[in-house]
């Protein structure tokens, strides 16, 4: 009876959709429970430490996502000044009592840069996580149940496949209340259909294999057989789901908070931007001020985009890098 | 044919969900945005009766129609190509800002979209083909970081370079200012020199989603037999590759079109408003500062109409690129 079915790979995966259930990351992780407790902790940390090994991608990735996720936890410990607190040093270049510098208004740019962290990283993970759960839910039972569920989830799901995310956010922030919360809402509902329509296409292909006959046979609930036998097939999938989620909402959130439509009180990456922006930051020669922000967001981003590439390539071993072979230089046979 | 119609339903009900989230919305909001609305027209003087009736019927300040009935006036308004007034630029109509605005996004929109498009996809190609080189690794590389690069920030780092240190560029306004709008010579120039900047950060902040898809498709495609068989023909690469293996890899590219529209719309707008350019994106800011509601309503309607649009667009061209999906019941 086999676990992690062997699925053709479609090339119809978009962006960043890893089409093929991996055996790799859906068989020795999620596998049936009674194996996974008979393997103990120990194993599944040494399971969780191979995928992270497996592929250099995934490395790297990981690499960078966990130095940020780092800097989030414990950051805040190490910063002993209130981020916020205006000093008489206005717009110092980088020293050692500022490491990167001060802004208009003397306040610390580290200081802010390293609690900035724990906001847009926060954000940008818990939204990924509610879009996958959404995305999850819908694409499975749609796929798998089939019929007028079927018929009336995707309509629901190409509907607000087109239903742009920041013009909406944008007017939304402004009638509602003008948080993170509000952004973030708007966010998680226009980005769940795509994930949700790669995965119900996987389910529907899934629907029909052995190991689901058998379990329909054996008389398991319909809730069961969705998220304990077909779901672990397409833990990829969601991944890749959740990572594309999180660069996304990463982006929208700092974007709008850029523009002034952000939590004000907040400290976090859009913010500062939106303070080097309107500060003149650019104009004054200021680059301490307005680069840090952007750079971090774009290797959080890259780190974020570098496990998703990974996965990628995980699931589709034609994407893994070719080893060419060294050409020798040919040397004439001396008799 | 029966699968166009099957579309076409669905993107109008994409449009119905849409103007009906825009009905609840400001409905659904604290405070009353028909009054603030009315105060500030008050500040302009006059407020005919039309006017007021017209606001009530947008923002639901009118408690004495039913729910129901509020909504089929706010849809027969809009029927009849009636978005209201604007608060900020009163007496001008939302419709007539829209209008003005609009050409400037669509122009830029359309030429860097497609710009993109077309050298992300290209670039994509030649990665798959030489794969492992030295330019597959090196646009890998970079490919990976553009792809989570913040629009507004590469919009600020380029009017920092190349338009404030170098002076290469103007990075404010949409036309030199001196000049008066209208089709000649000097107007169009300037224009198309003021558009350099913002396009440039639009192609360089969308290509990497193209090179990606691309490259990925490309290769997947190119391990074909078919494509083998070509090869073993001895044709020419440049027909192997753009003859056979790219006109099928190219797919799943057309679909993310569709599907990247709304995001590269969204990225438009933040592009706009670190340009000052007098697009949509622009005012829909200034209205929102203004809180001038029927504006930004105005706006965003029309940005999630003109989306499903181009996703209609779009699926007509795949329909065209990819026989399979004439047949019923296709995948």
């Amino acid at each position: 009876m086999s676990q992690s079915p062997n699925v053709p790979v479609s090339t119809a995966h978009v962006e960043s959709g890893a089409s093929a259930p991996p055996a790799l990351l859906g068989g020795p992780l999620l596998g049936r429970s009674s194996q996974r407790e008979r393997r103990g902790v120990a194993a599944v940390a040494a399971g969780i430490w191979g995928l992270i090994t497996l592929n250099r991608k995934v490395m790297s990735g990981f690499a960078i996502v966990g130095f940020f996720t780092l800097v989030a936890l414990l950051g805040p410990l190490f910063i002993h000044q209130n981020p916020l607190k205006y000093t008489s040093t206005l717009l110092a270049p980088p020293s050692s009592a500022h490491w990167l510098g001060t802004n208009q208004g003397g306040q610390d740019v580290f200081a802010q840069l390293v609690i900035g962290t724990r906001s847009s990283l926060f954000w940008a993970m818990l939204t990924g996580l509610i879009v996958v759960c959404i995305s999850v839910t819908i694409g499975l039972v749609s796929g798998y149940v089939g019929g007028v569920v079927d018929d009336g989830l995707s309509l629901l799901t190409n509907v607000f496949l087109v239903i742009p995310a920041l013009p909406l956010a944008i007017v939304a922030v402004q009638l509602f209340a003008r948080t993170t919360l509000t952004i973030v809402l708007v966010v998680a509902l226009t980005n769940w259909p795509w994930g949700a329509r790669v995965l119900r296409a996987q389910t529907l292909s899934m629907r029909s294999r052995e190991f689901v006959t058998a379990a329909r046979a054996g008389g398991e609930r319909t809730p069961r057989i969705i998220f304990f036998e077909i779901f672990p097939n397409e833990v990829s999938i969601v991944a890749a789901s959740f990572i594309t989620t999180t660069i996304q909402v990463l982006l929208a959130v700092a974007g709008l908070e850029f523009l002034g439509f952000g939590d004000s009180k907040l400290v976090s990456w859009g913010n500062m931007l939106y303070g080097a922006y309107n500060g003149s930051a650019l104009f004054q020669g200021a680059w301490w001020w307005f680069a840090p922000p952007g750079i971090c967001i774009a290797l959080l981003g890259s780190g974020l985009a570098l496990l998703n590439f990974g996965i990628d390539e995980i699931a589709d071993p034609r994407l893994r890098p070719v080893r060419r072979p060294r050409r020798f230089p040919f040397k004439k046979a001396v008799a | 044919m029966r699968r166009l119609l099957r579309r076409l339903g669905l993107y109008l009900l994409a449009i119905w969900a849409a103007v009906t989230i825009n009905f609840f919305l400001p409905r659904l909001a604290p405070g009353n945005p028909a009054e603030a609305a009315l105060m500030r027209l008050e500040q302009h003087g006059t407020v005919t009766p039309a006017t007021l009736k017209a606001l009530q019927i947008e923002f639901g300040g009118d408690t004495s129609d039913p729910l129901l009935l509020q909504y089929l006036k706010y849809l027969n308004n809009l029927l009849h190509g009636n978005l209201g007034v604007s608060t900020t630029y009163f007496p001008s109509s939302v419709g007539d800002i829209i209008n003005q605005n609009i050409r400037w996004t669509l122009v830029l929109l359309s030429l860097s979209v497609l710009l993109s498009f077309v050298l992300g996809s290209l670039i994509g190609v030649f990665m798959a083909w030489r794969r492992g080189s030295a330019l597959d690794t090196i646009f890998s590389s970079l490919m990976t970081f553009l792809y989570s690069i913040l629009f507004p920030w590469l919009a600020l780092m380029a009017v920092y370079f190349l338009g404030f240190q170098l002076h290469w560029f103007p990075f404010a306004d949409g036309y030199d200012t001196t000049l008066t709008q209208g089709w000649n010579l000097d107007f169009i120039a300037s224009a198309a020199y003021h558009a350099v900047l913002p396009a440039l950060t639009i192609v360089v902040s969308t290509i990497a989603g193209w090179m990606l898809t691309m490259r990925n498709s490309m290769i997947t495609t190119l391990s074909e037999d078919y494509v083998l068989m070509a090869r073993a023909k001895g044709l020419t690469s440049r027909r192997v590759i753009f003859a056979y293996a790219a006109r099928n890899a190219i797919l799943p590219s057309v679909t993310g079109f569709a599907i990247a529209l709304g995001t590269v719309v969204g990225g438009q707008l933040l592009v706009e408003i670190v340009f000052n350019y007098p697009g949509i994106g622009f005012s829909l800011v200034q209205a929102i500062q203004g809180q001038d509601y029927a504006l930004a309503d105005g706006i965003l309607l029309l940005v999630i109409v003109a989306t499903v649009f181009m996703n209609f667009v779009v699926d007509l061209l795949y329909g065209v690129l990819d026989p399979r999906t004439r047949q019923e019941r296709s995948a």
